[in-house]
C-alpha cells in the first residue's frame, strides 16, 4: 500500500520557492529518512504531508488530501515536531487524559507504561521536565497511538546522546512493527543510518536523490585508496574525492561507472559502504551552485 | 462532571461495531473544553476570588445589622430595598463583572498563544478539527463563564443570606423583613435569563470578535481588537462629524438604551415577566448580533487551519 504520494509539490513563500516540483513515493512498512540543509524544504515537505500547510500539486496521504482532511488524517498520522511542542502548561496525566479523550487509537496503559521506565511523574507540568523528558513524554504519547504513520521533524534536536540514542532504540524495538511507516528528518545523519530502509536528500526544494539502503549498499563503494594506486583509482572515474589525514577517499557509484566492480577496487585499497553523511555531501557538493557548508 | 460518563458510556459496543475510528463529536468537545480549563484557571478562579473577597467584606458589615434592622420600620420601602436588597445585586454584578472581564482576556489569547508557543503544532497533530477547536473556545466566554457566574452568585447570595439570618436569630430579632426583600428565587432566575440574554447572547459578537482577532494577529492583540473600532469611529467623527458608530459600540456594550434591556450594569430585580423576554427576542440587535457572531467564528475556523505558528 502506498502511504505517500505526491507529485509535483510545489509550495513557495513569497519569492522563495521551498518546493520545487516534488515527486514522492513512500510505501507501507518502510522508514524513510528525508536529509538535506537547512531551509532545503524538508519540514515544508512534513508540514504539508499533515496537513499543516497548503500546497499545488498532488498529494495523498493514506489515501487522502492532507490539507482539507486534517483531522480525519490524524486518527492515522502521529507528528512530532522540531522543537518540543507540547504545550508547557501542562500536565502529564493532563496530556494522557486529553489524548485518551480525542484519540479513537490511544492506549492509555500503553502510554503509562512507558512513562514508568522514566523519570517522569504523572503529576508533573511540561514546563518542570528537561527538553529530553519532554521528548520522552511525547514519545509516549506517540507510541501508544495505533498509527499508520510517524511522522519525525528533527526529533532529537537538542537532545544529549542518550536521550537520541534512548529514542531510536524505544522507537525501532518497541514501535516499528513493520506495517507502519516512519518519515524522519534529521541533521544527525549517522545517528540514524542503520534505522532507515530508504534515503532521501533534498535540496532546494528538490529531491535529488533517492535510493532504498539495499540499493545503497549494493551501488556505492568507498575506497581508500592506497598512496600508489591513487592515480590508477582516479582513472575509474570516482563520484568525489576527499583527503582525510593525508590519505584519499574516492567515491563510486557503480550505477554510473559500469565497469567498477568491488573486486577491482579492493585491489587499490580499502572498500567499504560510504556512510549517509559522506554520500550526501558528495551529492550535494558536486551540485554547481550549493555550496555545502554543513 | 457527568458528561464524561455520559459521552463514554453512549452504548460503546454499538458505536465500535459500526466506526471503530469514530469518537463522538460531544466527546471531543468536552475534552476540549476540559483542555481549556486547565490551561485558564483564571476562568473560574477569578470570579471565586472576587466573591470570597466579598463575601469576606460582607460578613464584616454583618456587625452592623442588627442597628440597621431595628431603625427599618421607619424607612420608606425605597430606602428599605436599599439597605437590604442592594448588597446582593452588588455581589451579582461583581462577579458578572469579573467575568465578563476574565472572558475577553481569554479571548484575546485563545487562538494566539497556541500558535505563539507552537503547541498548535501538538493540537492539530490529534484528530480535533478547527471547528472543535473554535466552538470549544468560544464556549468558555459564551457558556461556561455566564454558566460559572450564576452558580457562583447564587452559592454566595444563599450564603449572605445564611449569615444575615443567623445574626439576625442570634439577636433575638425578626427575619421576616430580610427574607420578604431578598426573594432569592426569584433573583436567581432573574439572575439566569440576565446571564443568558445578556452575557451569552447579546455579548457574543464581541466575544466572536476577539476570538477572530486572536486567529489573527501575530502580536498584540489588545491593540487589533480595539484600535480598529476606534479608528472607525475617529473617521466617521472627521469625515461626517456624527458618532453612530460609538453609540453602537456603546449600545452593545453598556447600560443604557432603551432597545437594549438588559447589559451588564442594568440588572433589574423588577420581576421576569413573558413581556421582557419577547422584547429582547425581538430586537433586531439581537440577530444581527449574533449573525455577526457565526459570521466572525467561521472566519476565526478559516485562519486556525490556514494560519501556522508565529
Amino acid at each position: 500500500m502506498t502511504v505517500i504520494e505526491a507529485r509535483g509539490l510545489r509550495k513557495s513563500f513569497g519569492a522563495t520557492l521551498a518546493l520545487d516540483g516534488v515527486d514522492l513515493r513512500v510505501e507501507e512498512g518502510r522508514i524513510l529518512g528525508l536529509i538535506g540543509p537547512n531551509g532545503a524544504g524538508k519540514s515544508t515537505a512534513l508540514h504539508a504531508i499533515l496537513g499543516l500547510t497548503p500546497y499545488q500539486g498532488e498529494l495523498k496521504v493514506l489515501g487522502r488530501d492532507p490539507w482539507s482532511q486534517r483531522d480525519q488524517l490524524m486518527r492515522d498520522v502521529c507528528f512530532i515536531a522540531d522543537v518540543a511542542v507540547l504545550p508547557r502548561w501542562m500536565r502529564v496525566a493532563h496530556a494522557l487524559d486529553y489524548v485518551a479523550g480525542v484519540h479513537p487509537r490511544f492506549d492509555r496503559a500503553k502510554a503509562e507504561a512507558f512513562l514508568a521506565k522514566t523519570s517522569i511523574r504523572p503529576a508533573s507540568k511540561v514546563r518542570e521536565l528537561s527538553k529530553g523528558m519532554v521528548t520522552q513524554l511525547h514519545l509516549a504519547l506517540v507510541m501508544a497511538i495505533d498509527a499508520k504513520l510517524l511522522v519525525l521533524d528533527e526529533p532529537t534536536l537538542g537532545l544529549d546522546i542518550l536521550y537520541r540514542k534512548q529514542f531510536y532504540d524505544s522507537l525501532l524495538n518497541d514501535y516499528f512493527d513493520g506495517r507502519r511507516t516512519i518519515v524522519v528528518t534529521t541533521h544527525q545523519v549517522e545517528e540514524v543510518q542503520h534505522v532507515l530502509t530508504d534515503v532521501m536528500f533534498i535540496n532546494r526544494g528538490r529531491i535529488v536523490f533517492n535510493c532504498s539502503m539495499e540499493e545503497l549498499e549494493a551501488r556505492y563503494m568507498e575506497l581508500t585508496v592506497r598512496p600508489d594506486r591513487s592515480d590508477a583509482a582516479r582513472a575509474l572515474k570516482p563520484m568525489h574525492e576527499r583527503q582525510v589525514l593525508g590519505r584519499s577517499i574516492l567515491l563510486f557509484d557503480s550505477g554510473v561507472s559500469q565497469n567498477v566492480d568491488r573486486t577491482q577496487l579492493q585491489a587499490l585499497g580499502d572498500v567499504r559502504t560510504p556512510s549517509i553523511a559522506d554520500l550526501f555531501v558528495a551529492i550535494l557538493g558536486s551540485m554547481p551552485t550549493q555550496g555545502v557548508a554543513q | 462532571m457527568t458528561t464524561q460518563s455520559n459521552a463514554i458510556s453512549g452504548s460503546p459496543l454499538e458505536s465500535q461495531a459500526l466506526a471503530p475510528t469514530e469518537i463522538p463529536v460531544t466527546r471531543i468537545l468536552y475534552w476540549s473544553v476540559r483542555r481549556e480549563l486547565w490551561e485558564n484557571r483564571s476562568v473560574y478562579l477569578a470570579p471565586l476570588g472576587v466573591a470570597a473577597i466579598f463575601l469576606f467584606g460582607f460578613l464584616l458589615s454583618l456587625f452592623r445589622l442588627p442597628g440597621k434592622m431595628r431603625g427599618a420600620a421607619a424607612l420608606t420601602p425605597m430606602q428599605l430595598h436599599v439597605l437590604i436588597e442592594r448588597p446582593y445585586s452588588f455581589a451579582a454584578l461583581l462577579v458578572m463583572g469579573s467575568g465578563f472581564l476574565v472572558a475577553l482576556f481569554y479571548c484575546l489569547d485563545a487562538l494566539h498563544g497556541e500558535r505563539h508557543d507552537r503547541s498548535v503544532l501538538f493540537w492539530k497533530s490529534l484528530p480535533v478539527s478547527d471547528l472543535a477547536t473554535v466552538l470549544s473556545k468560544a464556549a468558555i466566554p459564551i457558556v461556561i463563564i455566564p454558566l460559572l457566574s450564576f452558580a457562583i452568585t447564587v452559592a454566595i447570595q444563599w450564603l449572605m443570606l445564611m449569615f444575615s439570618t443567623l445574626v439576625l436569630l442570634g439577636n433575638g430579632q425578626s427575619i421576616s423583613l430580610l427574607w420578604t426583600h431578598v426573594p432569592l428565587f426569584q433573583m436567581s432566575l432573574m439572575l439566569l435569563y440576565h446571564l443568558l440574554a445578556g452575557h451569552a447572547l447579546w455579548y457574543a459578537p464581541i466575544y466572536a470578535w476577539v476570538l477572530m482577532v486572536s486567529a489573527w494577529a501575530r502580536r498584540a492583540t489588545f491593540l487589533w481588537a480595539v484600535l480598529p473600532l476606534v479608528a472607525i469611529g475617529f473617521l466617521e467623527k472627521v469625515a461626517f462629524n456624527t458618532a453612530h458608530f460609538g453609540a453602537f459600540l456603546g449600545r452593545r456594550l453598556g447600560p443604557g438604551a432603551e432597545d437594549v434591556p438588559y447589559t451588564v450594569d442594568s440588572i433589574s430585580m423588577a420581576p421576569l415577566t413573558l413581556h421582557t423576554v419577547l422584547r429582547f427576542f425581538s430586537t433586531p440587535g439581537l440577530w444581527i448580533g449574533l449573525i455577526f457572531a457565526v459570521a466572525f467564528l467561521a472566519v476565526a475556523v478559516r485562519l486556525r487551519h490556514n494560519r501556522g505558528p508565529i
